[in-house]
Parts: C-alpha cells; sequence; structure tokens
C-alpha cells in the first residue's frame, strides 16, 4: 500500500463527508430492515444434513480417472542455494511419474500479492515458485513429487538428496527489530497518525500505563487440509480447491498459465475451514503446472507438515500500548506502537493498531506500526488479523489503568466510549457499544466480580472475571455480482462464486433472496463454489454476506422492471413501473394498489418462459468511506488458577455484540463462540514454534501445536443488541471476526484479578503463574 | 480375508502402507472419513472398528483385515442416525469437516459409557457413569473442532445420552 | 513411508520369531510407530502385527495382575480390577492420548513408544542422537519445554511420554520378557534407560524379545491417585504427572509410593522422596521436603527450570490431598 493511496483515501473521505447520506448509492437504508420475514429466524443450515452425513465432497474427494498424488518436498535452511539436488532415486522409484524441480518447472510467474485495488491479486507471497535454486525461507517448496499413489509420492520425496549452500539469514525476531521500516498504509488505513501531543500528554497524566505486550506465532489450523484436485483438458483447466477467493483463484490461475480466464474454472463448493488460511500460495501453482506436465488429473493433499511450512500464519508482535488518564480516568493520551513481522514478499501487515483508532475516546493519540523482514514463510491474515492480538495489548492496558485508578473496569470503559471516530470524527453508522457492555455485565454477574485481585478462591484454585472490549472494521467489498433466477414453477435461485466455510453464507443468502423476493425458504436454492458464476469477492474481512446482500439488493431492483415487461398487456400489473411495484406473495404488486398483483408464476407462464435472469453488482461501498462502522463487542470472562500448578481452566465466557442485524440468531451464534474459541487458543494454549536458530518451525502437528479441545472449552454465552445498522444492507455488519477480538485481554485480566499476576506475553501458559 | 466396511466386504490393498483412512477415501471413495492430520492428533478419521472408536489414519488398512468397519456412511445409512439429527438441531457443526468424525467418536463413547468405563474426570471409578457435560467434554476431547461448534456438539450429544437413557 | 511388508503373528512365539530378524519390527495399535514410519524416524521392512494376540487380563494365585502385552489400553483401565485395586493406573491410562487412541494402543505398545521430542521427530530437517547416533542434539538450546530435569545428558534430553508407565512403576510393576533364550522378569523400573551416551538405546529389550505381559504385585489398599499437569486440558503429553499412593497408620507413613512423569527418559521412581517419607509423619512440611529431596538431584534447561518447582508443587499436593485429614 503507497503513499498516493493514503491521499486517495484521504481525499475520498473528506469529500464524503460533506455529501449527505441519501446522496450515496444505496443510501437509503435497506428497506428490508426492520421487516419481519425469514431475515432474523432461525434457519437450519442448508448444507447441514450432508455434511452430518458425511456426504458434501470436499475438494480432496473429487473422483476422477487416472488420477495421480503429488507430495511435496521442503528446504531445511533459511536462506542460500540449492547446490546439488539428486532426483534419481526419486524418479525411478515404483509408481513415480514425475518429479518437478527448479530445472523442470515451466516458466510460472508468482501471483501478485493480495491488494484491495485488485480483486485478481491473491498472492500471499511473490516469491519466484520453483523457478531458481534459491531459497528464501526454511520450508520452501523445493520439488514436488506424483506417483500413481499417494503412498508412492509420500516415498519417493523422502529419495530426493538436496545439498544447500547456506546464506546468512536473519531468523531472530529481537534482532531484526534493529532493521525495522515504516510503511505507509495498513490496508486502506494511514500506518502512522499523530493527534495531538500523545507523549507529552501521557508524561503529564495524573494517571499512566506504559507496557510492552507480546503476542505468538500462530497458525489458522482449519481441519480440513489445504488440497486441490486438478485436471486439464487441452487448454481448459479444472481446479477443485478448499479455497476463500474462488474467483480471484480462477484469475491468478489464468495469468500465471497463459489462458483466458473462461478456460478456468475453480470449483469449491464446501470449505473445510478457512480463516484466513485457504488462499493463494505455493501449492496450487505447483500442482496445476504438474498436472500439465504428467498430463493426468492430479491430487495435491498437503500434509499437515506441509501446510505449516507453506503455508503463513499469524505474526509475533511486540506491542506497546500507553495509556495517559485524567483524574476522572478521561483518556488523555493513547499511544501504540510496535513490531510485527512482514517480509517484503508477503502482504499481510498484521494490522494490530488499527482496533484502537476507534476504540476509545482520548485527547491525543500516536500509532505507529513498523515492520521487520526475517525469513519465514510470510505470515498471513489470520481470524481478526490486528484486532485479535491488537485488542489483547489494549484491553489489557485499560484494565491495568482501571487497577491503577481503582476504577471498575466496564465503567471506565464506558466513561472513554466515543459517540464519533475519535481522529477522523466521521460519524459512526451505528454504534451501541455501551449497551453491549451494559447488557453483558448484567447477564454475566460482573458485580460479584472482587476488585482486590487474588481475593476468591475455592480450594487450591483462585477465581477471577476479567472483561475485554472488541472490534472489527466493517467492510464491503466492491464488485460482488449476482444472477438472480425466478422459474415459471415459482422458484428462485442466487447464483455467485461464493465460498461456504461454515459461516452460514448460504443459509443467509437463502433467507434473505425469499424476503426480497418475497418467496417461501423453501421455494430459494443457492448455487455458490463455482468461479463460472457470477464473481463474488473471497471470504475475507467478515464481507462476504453483506458484499453479496448488496448485490442481491441490486439484483432484486432489477428484476421489477423485466417482470413486467414481460408480464404485458393482459396482466393486472399492466401500466405500472418498476417503481410502482413490490416484490411479495411470490410475485409483483402495485404499491399503492395491493389488489393489483400477479404470482411470477402466472407471468412466466403467460409469457410462456421458463425463467427470467438478471444479473447485478452492488454499488460502490461508500458507506465505509463516509461513516464510522464498526461491529464492536464487549467479552466476559471468569476463570480459574490453580496455586499449585498455574494451570487455567475457563469456566464462564460471555460475548455481547453490537454488529447490526443478526440475519440468522443459530448461526451467527455458531460463529461469534468459534472466535471467542480461537481466542481462548490465542490466549492459552497456541503457539507456532519458530525456532529462531534455524527459522524453522519445530511443531508442525495437530499433537504439538494445541488447539483448544473440548475440556478446554465452557459453555460460551452470546446475546447482541440486534439494532439495524441503517447504512449497511440489511442493516447487518460482519460478525466472523469480531468473536476473538477482545477475548485474550478479556481472559488475561481475569488471570489477573484471580491471582494479582499481570501476564503481558502470550499464550497465557501455567509456568507464567507459577 | 476381507475388510467389511458398512456390510460389504473388500479385500484390503496390496501395498501394506495404506492406511484404513486412504482406503476409504482414495480407493472406495467413501469420503465421509475425513483427513485432518494423518498424524493421530486430530479425530477427523474416527471410524469404528467392531464397534469400538479408532482413528483411521494410524490403522494400517492390512490391520482391519478380518474386521468390521463402520463409517460416517454406515452410521446412518437407514435414515439419519440420531446423533446425525441432534447435531443438526444443535447446530453441531460449521465448516462441516470434523462432523463425521465427532459423530462416529460419540456414536462409540455413548456405548462405552454405558457399559460403566470411567473417564479422567470420574470421580469414582467404580460407580456407574453419568454423562455429565464435563465427562462428554473429557470423552469426546480426542476430537479437534476449529471451527468452535464445542457448544453444539456437547449438548447435541447430551441430548442423545439423555434420550437413551429415558 | 518406506515400502513394508505386513505380517500377522498368531502366537507369541510366531511373534518372536518374525520379530527377530533385522528390519523387523513388531506392530502394536501402531498410534506412534505408524506416525513415526510416515515421519521417516521409523523405517522397518517388515511389520508384524501383535495386536491380535490373546491379552488376557487375570489374577494369579498370589493376588497379582497380569496383563497381557496386546491387552488395549482402554480395556485396562476399564477392567474392574484394575479400577478397584488399581486406581492411579487406571486414572493414569484415562489421562493419556484419546479414547480412540487408548482403544488402539497396546500395553507392550505403550512402554515402546518413542519421545515426543520435535527435533526427534523432524527427521528431514534436526539433528538427533537418538535418531542418528552421533549427529548431535538440536533441542540443545532449542524448544525444551516437554524435556527432562533428570537423567538427561549432553547426549540427549528427551523425555519417555507415556503416562501408564508412571502408574505401573509406582506398583512396582514386572515386565515378562520372551525371547529365543525364553522368558525372563525384569523390573520396569529398570527396563527404560537413561541416555548417557547411547540414547539410541532406549529399554533393556535385547534383539529378538518381546514384551509378553505386565506384572503388577499385589498391593496393600491404599489412597493412590494420578495428577497430569499439562498444556491444554485434555489430549496433550504431560509437562509433570505425580502417581502416588500413600498408607498412613496412626499418622505415620507405612508406606509410599511416588512416580513422576514428564521429567526424565524414564519414568521416575522418586526413591528419594520415598525414603525421606516412610516412617515418618503425614505432614505438608515432610511432603515439601521429600519432594525437594527428589528434585535437588534435578538439572534443568532454561526453558524447562520450570519443571522443577512445578513437580515439586504438583508432588506435595497430591501426597497433602492423599493424605486428606491425615495430613
Amino acid at each position: 500500500m503507497s503513499r498516493v493511496q493514503n491521499v486517495i483515501v484521504g481525499t475520498a473521505r473528506s469529500a464524503l463527508s460533506w455529501v449527505p447520506a441519501q446522496w450515496l448509492p444505496g443510501g437509503t437504508p435497506d428497506p428490508l430492515i426492520g421487516r419481519h420475514g425469514e431475515i432474523g429466524r432461525q434457519a437450519s443450515r442448508i448444507d447441514g444434513e450432508i455434511k452430518v452425513r458425511g456426504e458434501a465432497r470436499f475438494a480432496a474427494e473429487v473422483a476422477m480417472d487416472g488420477l495421480c498424488y503429488a507430495t511435496l518436498v521442503h528446504s531445511t535452511i533459511a536462506r542460500g542455494r540449492i547446490a546439488r539436488l539428486d532426483s534419481t532415486a526419486a524418479e525411478t522409484a515404483p509408481g513415480v511419474l514425475l518429479v518437478v524441480t527448479h530445472r523442470n518447472m515451466p516458466k510460472v510467474a508468482s501471483p501478485s500479492l493480495v491488494s484491495m485495488s485488485d480483486p485478481t491479486a491473491v498472492g500471499n507471497s511473490d516469491l519466484p515458485i520453483l523457478q531458481d535454486d534459491r531459497v528464501h525461507y526454511n520450508g520452501q517448496v523445493v520439488a514436488a513429487v506424483v506417483a500413481a499413489t499417494q503412498e508412492q509420492a509420500d516415498h519417493a520425496a523422502t529419495l530426493i538428496a538436496i545439498d544447500y549452500e547456506a546464506a546468512q539469514a536473519e531468523t531472530r525476531f529481537g534482532q531484526a527489530k534493529s532493521g525495522a521500516r515504516i510503511i505507509p498504509s495498513l490496508l486502506i488505513e494511514r500506518n502512522h497518525l499523530s493527534f495531538g501531543k500523545a507523549e507529552r500528554e501521557l508524561a503529564r497524566a495524573p494517571h499512566r500505563v506504559d507496557n510492552l505486550y507480546r503476542t505468538q506465532w500462530q497458525n489458522h489450523n482449519a481441519i480440513e487440509l489445504h488440497a486441490l484436485t486438478a485436471a486439464w483438458v487441452g487448454d481448459r483447466l479444472t481446479v477443485h480447491d478448499t479455497t476463500q477467493m474462488i474467483a480471484g483463484e480462477a484469475a491468478a490461475l489464468a495469468k500465471a498459465f497463459g489462458i483466458p480466464r473462461d478456460q478456468v474454472q475453480v470449483l469449491s463448493p464446501f470449505v473445510g475451514g478457512g480463516f484466513g488460511g485457504k488462499g493463494m500460495w505455493d501449492h496450487q501453482i505447483v500442482a496445476v503446472a504438474a498436472a500439465r506436465m504428467v498430463g493426468r488429473p492430479l491430487r495435491l493433499q498437503l500434509s499437515r507438515e506441509s501446510v505449516y511450512r507453506i503455508v503463513g500464519g499469524r505474526s509475533a508482535t511486540e506491542q506497546r500500548v500507553a495509556i495517559g488518564a485524567d483524574a476522572d480516568g478521561c483518556f488523555t493520551a493513547l499511544l501504540h506502537d510496535g513490531w510485527s513481522v512482514m517480509p517484503p514478499y508477503g502482504a499481510c501487515p498484521e494490522a494490530y493498531t488499527l482496533g484502537t483508532r476507534s476504540a476509545y475516546r482520548a485527547k491525543s493519540f500516536e500509532i505507529l506500526q513498523r515492520h521487520i523482514d526475517i525469513a519465514v514463510v510470510p505470515n498471513t491474515f489470520m481470524r481478526a488479523p490486528g484486532e485479535a492480538i491488537g485488542t489483547f495489548a489494549l484491553e489489557s492496558a485499560v484494565d491495568e489503568l482501571a487497577h491503577n485508578l481503582a476504577m471498575d473496569p466496564v465503567e471506565l470503559r464506558l466513561r472513554n466510549m466515543p459517540d464519533k471516530h475519535p481522529i477522523t470524527g466521521a460519524p459512526f453508522s451505528q454504534h451501541a457499544q455501551d449497551q453491549a457492555w451494559r447488557d453483558g455485565a448484567a447477564r454475566f454477574g460482573w458485580e460479584q466480580r472482587a476488585a482486590k485481585p487474588g481475593t476468591r478462591r475455592e480450594g487450591e484454585w483462585r477465581i477471577g472475571m476479567g472483561c475485554g472490549g472488541g472490534s472489527f472494521p466493517y467492510v464491503r467489498m466492491p464488485g460482488a455480482a449476482v444472477r438472480l433466477t425466478v422459474r415459471r414453477d415459482g422458484t428462485a435461485t442466487l447464483a455467485c462464486s461464493g465460498q461456504e466455510m461454515g459461516m452460514g453464507t448460504a443459509t443467509v443468502v437463502v433467507q434473505q433472496v425469499a424476503d426480497r423476493l418475497g418467496l417461501p425458504l423453501s421455494a430459494v436454492t443457492v448455487e455458490i463454489g463455482d468461479s463460472a458464476l457470477p464473481a463474488a469477492p473471497m471470504a475475507g474481512g467478515s464481507s462476504q454476506t453483506v458484499s453479496i446482500a448488496a448485490a442481491v439488493l441490486a439484483a432484486a431492483e432489477k428484476l421489477p422492471a423485466e417482470l413486467l415487461r414481460l408480464a404485458g398487456n393482459s396482466s393486472p400489473l399492466s401500466g405500472l413501473r418498476a417503481g410502482e411495484v413490490r416484490m411479495e406473495g411470490e410475485g409483483l404488486a402495485s404499491a399503492s394498489e395491493p389488489a393489483r398483483r400477479e404470482t411470477f408464476r402466472a407471468i412466466l407462464s403467460r409469457a410462456n418462459l421458463e425463467e427470467v435472469s438478471v444479473t447485478a453488482s452492488g454499488t460502490p461501498p461508500l458507506e465505509m468511506l463516509k461513516f464510522a462502522m464498526h461491529s464492536t463487542a464487549a467479552m466476559f470472562c471468569e476463570l480459574r488458577v490453580s496455586d499449585v500448578t498455574g494451570e487455567i481452566r475457563v469456566d464462564r465466557l460471555l460475548g455481547s455484540f453490537d454488529c447490526g442485524t443478526i440475519l440468522n440468531p443459530r448461526t451467527a451464534a455458531s460463529q461469534f463462540r468459534g472466535g471467542m474459541i480461537m481466542g481462548l487458543g490465542l490466549a492459552l494454549t497456541e503457539e507456532t514454534l519458530l525456532d529462531e536458530r534455524s527459522g524453522r518451525i519445530m511443531n508442525p502437528t495437530l499433537a504439538d501445536y494445541h488447539v483448544p479441545v473440548h475440556m478446554d472449552v465452557p459453555q460460551i454465552d452470546v446475546i447482541w443488541t440486534d439494532i439495524p445498522d441503517p447504512r449497511s444492507p440489511l442493516g447487518a455488519r460482519g460478525i466472523g471476526e469480531i468473536g476473538i477480538t477482545g477475548i485474550a485481554g478479556a481472559v488475561a485480566n481475569a488471570v489477573f484479578n484471580a491471582t494479582g499476576k499481570r501476564v503481558r506475553d502470550l499464550p497465557i501458559t501455567l509456568d507464567k503463574l507459577l | 480375508m476381507t475388510i467389511r466396511i458398512n456390510g460389504t466386504d473388500y479385500d484390503p490393498p496390496e501395498d501394506a502402507r495404506v492406511s484404513l483412512l486412504d482406503l476409504l477415501r482414495d480407493r472406495l471413495q467413501l469420503t465421509g472419513t475425513k483427513v485432518g492430520c494423518n498424524q493421530g492428533a486430530c479425530g477427523a478419521c474416527t471410524v469404528l472398528i467392531d464397534g469400538r472408536r479408532v482413528l483411521s489414519c494410524l490403522t494400517l488398512a492390512a490391520q482391519a483385515d478380518g474386521r468390521k468397519v463402520t463409517t460416517i456412511e454406515g452410521l446412518g445409512a437407514d435414515g439419519l442416525h440420531p446423533l446425525q439429527a441432534a447435531f443438526l438441531e444443535h447446530d453441531g457443526l460449521q465448516c462441516g469437516y470434523c462432523t463425521p468424525g465427532q459423530i462416529c467418536a460419540a456414536a462409540a463413547m455413548l456405548v462405552e459409557a454405558e457399559a460403566g468405563m470411567p473417564s479422567y474426570v470420574t470421580a469414582d471409578l467404580t460407580a456407574p457413569v453419568t454423562l455429565s457435560r464435563d465427562e462428554v467434554r473429557e470423552r469426546m476431547s480426542g476430537n479437534l473442532c476449529r471451527c468452535g461448534a464445542h457448544n453444539g456438539i456437547v449438548d447435541a450429544i447430551l441430548s442423545v445420552a439423555q434420550e437413551r437413557a429415558a | 513411508m518406506t515400502p513394508v511388508t505386513y505380517l500377522r503373528a498368531d502366537s507369541s512365539a510366531a511373534a518372536i520369531a518374525l520379530g527377530a530378524a533385522d528390519g523387523h519390527r513388531l506392530l502394536g495399535g501402531g498410534t506412534n510407530l505408524i506416525d513415526l514410519m510416515r515421519k521417516g524416524v521409523e523405517q522397518p521392512a517388515v511389520l508384524v502385527d501383535v495386536s491380535g494376540l490373546a491379552a488376557p487380563i487375570t489374577e494369579a494365585a498370589d493376588g497379582s495382575l497380569v496383563i497381557g502385552a496386546a491387552a488395549r489400553n482402554s480395556d485396562v483401565a476399564a477392567h474392574p480390577l484394575v479400577r478397584a485395586r488399581y486406581p492411579m493406573l487406571a486414572r493414569a491410562i484415562l489421562a493419556g492420548a484419546s479414547a480412540q487412541i487408548r482403544n488402539m494402543a497396546t500395553v507392550g505398545g505403550n512402554l515402546m513408544q518413542r519421545t515426543r521430542c520435535v527435533y526427534f521427530a523432524d527427521a528431514a530437517g534436526s539433528r538427533c542422537n537418538k535418531r542418528v547416533p552421533g549427529s548431535g542434539c538440536d533441542a540443545l538450546g532449542g524448544f525444551t519445554r516437554y524435556h527432562a530435569i533428570l537423567g538427561a545428558s549432553p547426549a540427549c534430553i528427551a523425555t519417555h511420554p507415556s503416562d501408564m508407565a508412571v502408574a505401573l512403576v509406582a506398583l512396582d510393576a514386572r515386565l515378562h520378557l520372551a525371547g529365543a533364550d525364553g522368558v525372563r522378569s525384569v523390573a520396569l523400573a529398570n527396563f527404560h534407560q537413561l541416555p548417557g551416551d547411547s540414547p539410541e538405546v532406549e529399554t533393556m529389550l535385547a534383539p529378538g524379545e518381546m514384551i509378553l505381559a505386565v506384572e503388577l504385585p499385589p498391593v496393600q489398599p491404599m489412597r493412590s491417585t494420578y495428577r497430569k499437569v499439562r498444556d491444554r486440558a485434555s489430549y496433550a503429553f504431560a509437562l509433570v504427572s505425580v502417581a502416588a499412593g500413600i498408607v498412613v497408620e496412626d499418622g505415620r507413613i507405612a508406606d509410599v509410593r511416588i512416580a513422576v512423569g514428564g521429567v526424565a527418559a524414564k519414568p521416575w521412581r522418586a526413591a528419594r522422596a520415598e525414603a525421606s517419607l516412610r516412617d515418618g509423619p503425614a505432614s505438608v512440611e515432610a511432603f515439601v521436603q521429600a519432594a525437594q529431596a527428589e528434585l535437588a538431584q534435578a538439572d534443568p534447561l532454561p526453558g524447562n527450570a520450570f519443571k522443577v518447582q512445578l513437580a515439586e508443587r504438583t508432588l506435595v499436593a497430591v501426597l497433602t490431598d492423599l493424605a486428606g485429614g491425615d495430613a
């Protein structure tokens, strides 16, 4: 992201701030807001039954004739070159069809790095893929073996002998800090923000905290492994992949392999968990190239170790948060800066300071992120990149300040709630985090918290309560397109290349189409997961549902004109214009004379047509620039810490959310809980062990990387304000990532409340409490 | 000998390295059984051998020779198994990938508990087992879920356990 | 995984005959061996499956319990006599791994499992004296959270990961080992070897020998338990675990058995702690003193120094708990 972008975004924001909201495209609130329909009901997952039956076919489960299997070989040094590579034994091993190395890999340009401005730029790394003998990080792909069976490929991969000529590599976070660089912008926000004289305000504040917080390397660990099944027929490519960016991947593959976009089809109807990790990495390029070389359909299912080696996770960070407050606890200074990793060949800035900009009112702000370069697999976006760990530092600091002030931590937060964006002054589209705090505190029984740490005890267990605020920005991606089809049999289908990773996207799409068209749920189907369909944006930034919703809205606005044209003169609707009708009761009706109506069936029957389709795209997401739009949350945690062992057991967790309209309480609650559980892992158990001597990840297994198990997960209560956001489609904001924000802070603060010990580095393992 | 999978007999593979998991998924297209780690660390590949829950990734197909294997496809062969229905009812899934393993593990777990097999959290090792929430959590801890459907999974299992006890 | 031949042994005699050859390995539940074969750490040419051998759990005339080596971990934990007489063993088994793995793993295989040191497991990228004797140890100076604080050597700092074995050692279990030359009985406490200069030698099993059975001598009724401390609430290896049993008579400790897991290349019988307690008062002070006496031998590393304190505290807490009102 460039300085130029800062100027463009800044200028657009400034211009839009003068434009009345209703003049913006889609500037009047969505008419579905507040209407009682399928939206807001507990529709069951439309794909639930085939999933519990094991019938949903994932990417590595597509049967093909003549399928062959591939395995990757990874570097064991961090930087240098391959001095010798002997693949003779592998090539002659039973079943082996091909060994791919830099010596025979076709020339393929790596996909461009992920960019908000170019939907085809979906690369997580722009390092060459098997194009030369260079090694840039420990674990990089250096060869691939293709064989008739997976067992044969796996074995042959171990027979490739490689000697490396190692070069000096920086693999230590601490050492690399001195060479940190400062990039101009974080996603679409300016990196360095200086508002008021924060250091000076801090120095003279009567109350202040100023501490360093550290967070660990993490990996997504979706249970489904990265896998694709790729098949070439001539110059046509079909790829069954597990991906969060179907349309982008199709475009990127077309570009990389020099074929027209319409000759690539990427299919991904089900994704077995993504969390930011199921993007474009080296393996898709290697597999597609190898399939072409070997002339057979090919499957590459990464081993769990391979996933760790070539799919980056969340960067470790070191963050400083300082807060100055006056005698009443009002913030006079808020400073947040620090270091995270972003190699020059990576795309993710791990924007842990973004949330801090809008979380609290303060007289002055000083915010800056520095990025360091170490030789590692490029880190990437992982569920609430930035916010998940930024809120740990910020919400710990607020708790520390509350303790110093002898003030209730919820009260301190309420006292500093902003009523507009604290830095830009932009109005909130809707913001009721204060209500979320109050509702949450009441429901959780926050008043039972002992103000003095270390005073509640049951046997060997010390008990504590903590809270933390969460936030995640509203994002709507530009360019989402959908095709809406209404049929003579009274059914409708919404088609787009969207991604279903378990969020409930497909279910919620069906609900809103039913409401938009006035159809029962049972009459609506959805087609997603196919790049041949109109292009939806990637699933990221908690943006997919509103991005698709805006396109559905646009399509639903186009449909009446089409239907009226078809209805003709003998229809009761004859003479009405599109603006004068509504879709309801399975057809069109005059807005002013509801008796004048005709069903879709009748219109299409008379026109002797099987179906009518419209394709439409959502309006540009200008609301993001005009308004401050954030999902927010208040998280509460009660836990026990063993006095003997330092073990922590979380007994209760409550998330209180303000995220606009909740479209489906059942799937939304699951999303919230899921984020919160991943937050427990961040707080307590998870860490990717990067050996800083070698730059090698030492725990590339699910046995040694501890994601929370059932026994770690308490019953989790979730509530929400359900106040619609008047500026967003359906009144909704994102809910996929907000759940993980604020949790680590709430847990750390509860640990402090239980023990009086402040742990500022994650994960909070028992040794830190002995 | 043959491996009987969901009532049908299959020959064991010629390559002794083939795991039961890869036999199911790659050779027999029984892809309801999932692969999450191939390291015995996630439970996604859980199947029943002679009624007991095991990890098919660490079981060589040859070891299943002469035994009866039940996969998710076999569990719900006659309509939805009560656990499958309960997982839907309690939203015990999101992406659905760990789900077949969770359901197979739960099916065997209910039988284990009914047979009085204790767990690490059972207070009295010699008393009959009552499936509390903690008992279910401990007994299901071999099945990882990354989407975070844990609450729904435990609720689903408890509801079926209560039905069976009634 | 290298190509392998699979054979099934239909008797222990056949297993001994088949398993004796070079490159042949006995296969129990496979929960560790198959994983290590996939990682390239183990590369047997022939697997001799002994998991189907008869695995009776029988009570001998003298009241001892003999458990066939092929008995599944879960069957041992569920056995009424084990639950009633050896609760510490039942709990230790139930603390290990997951239900699926306990259903697969055999008693013999559990004792023969290899360390979970991540450098040992990384055949492609790390040096390990246990895997390749003389190659060096990358764990030293690396991540040592799960490594030994007792009995380690400059050659190897790995720990033995079994929970079951910790309880078995505390219970004075003996192993029946069978080879071409017949059957011998050894104390489990002597079975696993400390690394010294040859960490590749892990047990006293001679080439061609196999574990036939585990024998638990009769115990007088005692309060006993197993407590495992780990990085998540279930399904994780022990940082530290304690198996302990105690008999208190008139305020004095008539019998005590303690073993510690997660701290050494073998299940660590806490002989010094036991000696310090035997015939003494059942008091918290005595427990602290005993724990300290045991851990005085500890030689921790920068990454696992906390385990000394953790082991001490866990020992004291477990003993205090067991002594109950008598402490």
